[in-house]
C-alpha cells in the first residue's frame, strides 16, 4: 500500500478494495462485515431500537487523549446509551482529503476498533470517500449507530422533575479545553486531557443500581449548560447549580481563566448529567462512583419548580445568575 | 487553584458581604468603570449580595464597545483586499457593522484568522510572505504595549507586510469626562485593575484631587471586587477622598515602567473618538512617525471618517452609565447575541452582553 491516500483510493476499483481489506477489515472484522454484503444483515429481536447518527470534524485529528476516531466511536455510543439502550451496532463512513498519510489512518482505525471492543459494539458497515485536496481537513467520519432499548427504563429529557437532583459523572470542560489549547498551541503545561470516553458501561451499573433515572443527556457541544437548558426547556422546570460543587481540574480551570472562558460551556466527550429524583439519589451516586469513569462522580444542582424553562447558578458569594443557553462560538477575549 | 481558589472562597466572601452590609446606610452610586469587572460582578451574582444602598453602574471600559462603527466598517473594507489576512482578536468577529461583520466575511471567504497575542501576527506575515498581514489593534493600556513590542519586533526583523489598524485609547480621559458631566453622580470608582497594572494609580489621582471621587483599584475575582467595594464605600462614607490600591498582587503604585516605555517608544497620545461617547482631548494612541509604516490606514492609502454608531441603539448612554441595557428598547427584543445591534451585545465585556447572560430577572 502506499503512504498517503490518493483520488484512486475513492474510485470504487482495485486501490478501493485494497484499502478496505487491508485496513478497515483488519481492525473492524465481524461475522456481519465480512460477509461483505451491500448492507449489513442483522437479526433484531428486540422490541424498542434507538437509532442516531452523528459526524466529527475535529481538529487537530489527534489530541491528548484520543482522536477523530475514537471520538467518533465514543460519540456514537455515549448518544445510545443515554437513551437507555444498549449500543449494538454501528457503521463508519469516511470522508478522506487526497494526500492523508494512510499511517495516520491506521492510527484513527486501530482506536476505533478498539473503543468499539471496549464498548461491545460492532462495526457493521461502512463507507470511504477521498476527495480532492483543500475540500476536507483531512479526515471526516460519520457513525450511526443502533442499540435496544432495556425493558422498564424510560430515560427523556422531557421527565425531569421538581426535587430531582442533577449528577455529573466527573469534571467540566476537559475535552473542549483541550482541544482549544492544542489548536492554537497555548502553551500550557499540565495535565489537559481530553475525557473522550465511552459511558455505556457507566449507564449500565446506574441503571441497575436504580432503573427508574429520569433523564441522562451526554453533554458535548455547548458543554453542561446547553445540556441544562435543553433539558429545562424540554421538562418545563427551572435547575438551580451549585458553584462550589462544580468539579473542575486545576488546569481547565486556569485555562479557562486565561481564555476568559466558562467551564460550564466548554465540550465534553465523556461527561452526562444526570437527573434522578432525591431519594434515590446516593445509591446512583454510589454506583458511579465505584466506576472508573464515575469516580470524581457529584451531586452539582437540584430541579428547584416546576415551570420556569431557566436555569440558575448559586454562586461563591452567595448570590444568583442566569446560566443561558450559549449563543454561537465562543470565542477568546481581547485582554 | 493558586491565586484563583483563594479568591473564591465560599466562607470568606460572605463574611466580607457582611462587613459590606454594615458600612454606611446612604445612597452611594459607584462605577465599576473596567467591563471585566461587570462580567465579573455579573458572573458572581455580586449585586445580588450588595446592600440597598449601594449602586452599581457600569462603565466604558469595555475597548470593542467604545470603538466607533466607522471603525469596524473599515475592517470590512479592508478585509474585501486582495492578499490580505485580517488578524484579529475573538471579540471583535461578531460586531456589526453597518452592512456585515467579520464573522459573516469570513464565512464569505476572507481571510480572517483569530490571534490570541498580536505576537502571533510575526509568525504569520512571515509565514505567509506574498500576503499582506493586518492586526485590528483595538485595546486600553494593557493591549497597547504588546501591540508596540509587536511592531518594534517587526521593524527590527525587517518584516514589511505586517500592518495594524490600531484604535487604542486610555482610560483615565474617558474618566475626567464622565466625572465632568453634570447629569451623571459618581460617589466613587472600582478603578480598573489590568489597566492599573500598566500605569499604576498615580494617573487617577485627579478624581481625588480635583473632584473629591475616591476610587480603589481591585481585581477581578469575587473576593477582590468584595473588598474594593468594602474600602471604597469606608471611603466615601467617610468623605475621605483618595485612591487606594486593593490589588496589589499585581498593581504597583507606579505600573509597569517597561511597558510605558515602549508605549511611549512607539505611539503618540491623540485625541480619539470613543463610540456614542464622542471625541475625547488627548485619549487615543497612534503611531508616532518612526512607526507610521506599520500604519495600515496609511499603507492602503485609506481616508478614514468617523462616524457613530446603529439608529436606536442606546449603547452610548449605556457606557456613561445614564440608563441600563433594559432600558433600551431594542433590548432583548431587535438586539440579541444573534442579531447584535451595538457592539455592548456581542463584546465579552460588553454590559448588555452582561445583562443579556447573567442578569436573572429579565424574562
Amino acid at each position: 500500500m502506499s503512504d498517503t491516500i490518493t483520488l484512486s483510493h475513492g474510485s470504487g476499483g482495485i486501490q478501493t478494495n485494497k484499502l478496505i481489506n487491508e485496513l478497515f477489515f483488519k481492525y473492524f472484522n465481524n461475522p456481519i462485515l465480512d460477509m461483505m454484503n451491500d448492507s449489513a444483515q442483522i437479526d433484531i429481536d428486540f422490541k424498542k431500537l434507538a437509532f442516531t447518527t452523528d459526524s466529527f470534524v475535529v481538529n487537530p485529528i489527534f489530541f491528548c487523549g484520543g482522536n477523530i476516531g475514537k471520538l467518533a466511536v465514543c460519540g456514537t455510543v455515549n448518544d445510545l446509551a443515554v437513551s437507555g439502550a444498549k449500543p449494538l451496532y454501528l457503521t463508519s463512513a469516511f470522508i478522506i482529503e487526497e494526500g492523508f498519510s494512510i499511517k495516520k489512518l491506521e492510527e484513527i482505525v486501530k482506536s476505533m476498533a478498539e473503543e468499539a471492543n471496549k464498548a461491545g459494539v460492532k462495526i457493521v458497515a461502512g463507507d470511504t470517500k477521498v476527495v480532492e485536496k483543500g475540500n476536507v481537513d483531512g479526515i471526516f467520519i460519520n457513525t450511526s449507530g443502533i442499540g435496544s432499548i432495556y425493558e422498564n427504563v424510560n430515560i427523556n429529557c422531557a421527565n425531569a422533575k421538581a426535587g430531582d437532583v442533577v449528577i455529573i459523572n466527573g469534571t467540566l470542560g476537559d475535552h473542549g479545553m483541550t482541544i482549544m489549547c492544542e489548536r492554537n498551541e497555548l502553551g500550557f503545561e499540565g495535565d489537559l486531557k481530553s475525557d473522550c470516553a465511552c459511558l455505556n458501561s457507566l449507564v449500565d451499573v446506574m441503571l441497575e443500581a436504580y432503573e427508574g433515572i429520569h433523564v441522562i443527556r451526554d453533554a458535548t457541544r455547548g458543554g453542561v449548560a446547553a445540556v441544562l437548558n435543553e433539558i429545562s426547556e424540554f421538562s418545563n422546570v427551572t435547575i438551580a447549580l451549585e458553584e462550589n460543587n462544580l468539579p473542575l481540574k486545576e488546569e481547565v480551570k486556569g485555562a479557562a481563566e486565561m481564555l476568559g472562558l466558562d467551564p460550564l460551556y466548554v465540550a465534553n466527550e465523556g461527561k452526562i448529567c444526570v437527573f434522578v429524583e432525591e431519594d434515590y439519589a446516593e445509591k446512583v451516586l454510589n454506583s458511579m462512583r465505584k466506576h472508573p469513569l464515575g469516580s470524581e462522580a457529584a451531586i452539582i444542582g437540584k430541579v428547584t419548580e416546576e415551570l420556569g424553562n431557566k436555569v440558575y447558578l448559586n454562586t461563591v458569594v452567595g448570590g444568583k445568575r442566569l446560566v443561558d443557553m450559549p449563543s454561537g462560538i465562543q470565542l477568546p477575549r481581547i485582554c | 487553584m493558586k491565586f484563583v481558589d483563594e479568591f473564591r472562597n465560599n466562607e470568606y466572601s460572605r463574611k466580607l458581604v457582611e462587613k459590606l452590609n454594615n458600612i454606611s446606610k446612604e445612597k452611594i452610586n459607584i462605577m465599576e468603570v473596567c467591563g471585566t469587572h461587570t462580567m465579573s460582578i455579573f458572573r458572581y451574582g455580586i449585586r445580588d449580595v450588595l446592600p440597598p444602598n449601594v449602586n452599581l453602574i457600569s462603565g466604558p471600559g469595555c475597548p470593542i464597545c467604545v470603538t466607533p462603527q466607522s471603525y469596524i466598517d473599515t475592517t470590512l473594507t479592508l478585509s474585501d483586499k486582495e492578499d490580505v489576512i485580517i488578524a484579529t482578536f475573538g471579540d471583535m468577529m461578531k460586531v456589526p457593522g453597518k452592512k456585515s461583520s467579520l464573522s459573516k466575511k469570513k464565512s464569505e471567504g476572507a481571510d480572517i484568522r483569530i490571534v490570541y497575542s498580536p505576537m502571533d501576527c510575526l509568525e504569520m506575515a512571515v509565514q505567509n510572505p506574498s500576503k499582506k498581514v493586518i492586526l485590528l489593534s483595538v485595546g486600553f493600556e494593557t493591549t497597547a504595549p504588546m501591540t508596540a513590542v509587536t511592531a518594534m519586533e517587526a521593524k527590527k526583523r525587517n518584516i514589511t507586510n505586517l500592518f495594524f489598524f490600531t484604535a487604542h485609547k486610555i482610560v483615565p480621559p474617558v474618566m475626567k469626562a464622565l466625572v465632568k458631566d453634570k447629569d451623571l453622580k459618581i460617589d466613587g470608582f472600582l478603578l480598573p485593575g489590568h489597566v492599573s497594572a500598566i500605569i499604576g494609580t498615580k494617573p487617577f489621582e485627579f478624581l481625588s484631587k480635583d473632584y473629591n471621587i475616591s476610587g480603589v483599584v481591585t481585581g477581578f475575582e469575587p473576593l477582590d471586587i468584595l473588598q474594593g467595594l468594602i474600602t471604597l464605600v469606608s471611603l466615601i462614607s467617610k468623605k475621605d477622598y483618595k485612591i487606594e490600591n486593593e490589588y496589589k498582587r499585581i498593581v504597583k503604585a507606579d505600573g509597569n515602567s517597561k511597558a510605558e516605555i515602549y508605549l511611549n517608544k512607539a505611539f503618540n497620545i491623540v485625541d480619539s473618538s470613543w463610540r456614542g461617547i464622542g471625541r475625547i482631548h488627548k485619549s487615543g494612541l497612534e503611531f508616532n512617525n518612526e512607526y507610521e509604516d506599520f500604519d495600515a490606514l496609511k499603507h492602503f492609502k485609506i481616508n478614514y471618517e468617523e462616524y457613530d454608531g446603529s439608529p436606536g441603539c442606546k449603547c452610548g448612554e449605556i457606557l456613561k452609565g445614564k440608563i441600563k441595557p433594559t432600558d433600551c428598547k431594542l433590548f432583548k427584543k431587535l438586539c440579541t447575541p444573534e442579531n447584535p445591534v451595538g457592539s455592548c451585545m456581542v463584546s465579552s465585556e460588553g454590559t448588555c452582553a452582561a445583562y443579556y447572560r447573567y442578569y436573572k430577572d429579565i424574562t
